[in-house]
C-alpha cells in the first residue's frame, strides 16, 4: 500500500489485496466430488468385495475391461481432487504460521498431484499390457 | 470461525459436534486410503511380483486393522456427504432433524463396516 500524494484511488490501491474469491470455486468443486463420490465409493467398496484375496490374475483381468479402468480413473482422481481440497482447509485452519503453511500447502498439493500421475498411469498399463 | 477443534462452536459434547469432528479426521482416513489405492495400482501394473507384496502387507494383521479403521472412516465420510448435501439444499438444520441425521451417519458407518467385513469372512477371504 502505498503513503503520501498519489494519482491513484483508494479503491485501486485496494484492488488485489482482498479476498481473491477462490472460496467459491473450492467450495463447489469440494462438494460436487462430495456428491460424485457416494456412487463411486459404493462401487469401489464393491469392487474391493471382489477383488480381494483373488489375486493378482483376477485383478488384472478385472482392469483390462474398460468401463472398470475408466471409472477406477475416475474415482481416483475424484478422491485425490476431495482429499486435496479437504486437507487444504484444516491446513489453513489450523496453521497460522506462513513459511509452515506454506509448505504443508505445496505438499499436500504435490502429493495428489503426483498419487493422480501415477496412479492412472500406472492403471492405463494394467489395462493396457494385461494378458487378457 | 471455522467450528473445527478448538472453536467456541464447539463448547460443550454434542452428537452433531461430535459428526464434525469425525468428519475432519476421516478427511485423514479418506486422504491415506487414496495413496494405498494408488499404490495398489502400482503394485498391479508392476506384476505378480510387487502385487503379492503389496495385498501381503495389506492382508497381514496389522494391515488388515488399518483397513478396518479404513473402511469406517470412509463409509462415514460417504455418508456424511450426503448429509452435507441435503444442508446445501437447505434441507435438515432443525435441530431434531440435525441430530437424527448425526445418529443415522454414525448408524450407517457401523453397518456398512461390519457388513463388508462379514462379507468377505463369508466369502472365506479373511
Amino acid at each position: 500500500m502505498t503513503t503520501g500524494p498519489t494519482l491513484r484511488t483508494p479503491r485501486s490501491q485496494a484492488l488485489g489485496l482482498g479476498s481473491a474469491h477462490h472460496g467459491v470455486g473450492h467450495f463447489i468443486v469440494e462438494h460436487v466430488t462430495a456428491v460424485m463420490l457416494v456412487p463411486l465409493g459404493l462401487w469401489g467398496a464393491w469392487v474391493a468385495i471382489q477383488l480381494a484375496g483373488q489375486g493378482y490374475d483376477a485383478a488384472a483381468y478385472w482392469i483390462s475391461k474398460p468401463v472398470n479402468a475408466v471409472l477406477l480413473a475416475v474415482l481416483l482422481v475424484c478422491t485425490l481432487v476431495h482429499v486435496k481440497n479437504a486437507m487444504q482447509v484444516v491446513i489453513e485452519d489450523y496453521i497460522g504460521r506462513f513459511v509452515t503453511k506454506a509448505a504443508l500447502l505445496l505438499l499436500n498439493y504435490s502429493v495428489c498431484v503426483l498419487a493422480g500421475a501415477l496412479g492412472v498411469f500406472a492403471i492405463l498399463k494394467a489395462a493396457f499390457s494385461g494378458a487378457f | 470461525m471455522t467450528g473445527g477443534i478448538g472453536s467456541p462452536l464447539l463448547w460443550r459434547w454434542h452428537i452433531t459436534m461430535a459428526t464434525s469432528i469425525f468428519h475432519r479426521v476421516s478427511i485423514f482416513g479418506l486422504y491415506l486410503s487414496a495413496l494405498l489405492l494408488a499404490g495398489w495400482l502400482l503394485s498391479l501394473a508392476g506384476g505378480p511380483g510387487s502385487y503379492a507384496v503389496y495385498t501381503g502387507v495389506l492382508g497381514s494383521p496389522l494391515g488388515l486393522l488399518v483397513l478396518f479403521g479404513l473402511t469406517f472412516t470412509l463409509f462415514f465420510n460417504l455418508a456424511y456427504n450426503v448429509r452435507q448435501a441435503f444442508w446445501d439444499m437447505g434441507k435438515g438444520f432443525k435441530l431434531a432433524q440435525a441430530n437424527a441425521g448425526s445418529v443415522a451417519i454414525i448408524a450407517f458407518a457401523a453397518a456398512t463396516t461390519l457388513a463388508f467385513w462379514a462379507v468377505l469372512f463369508i466369502l472365506g477371504v479373511l
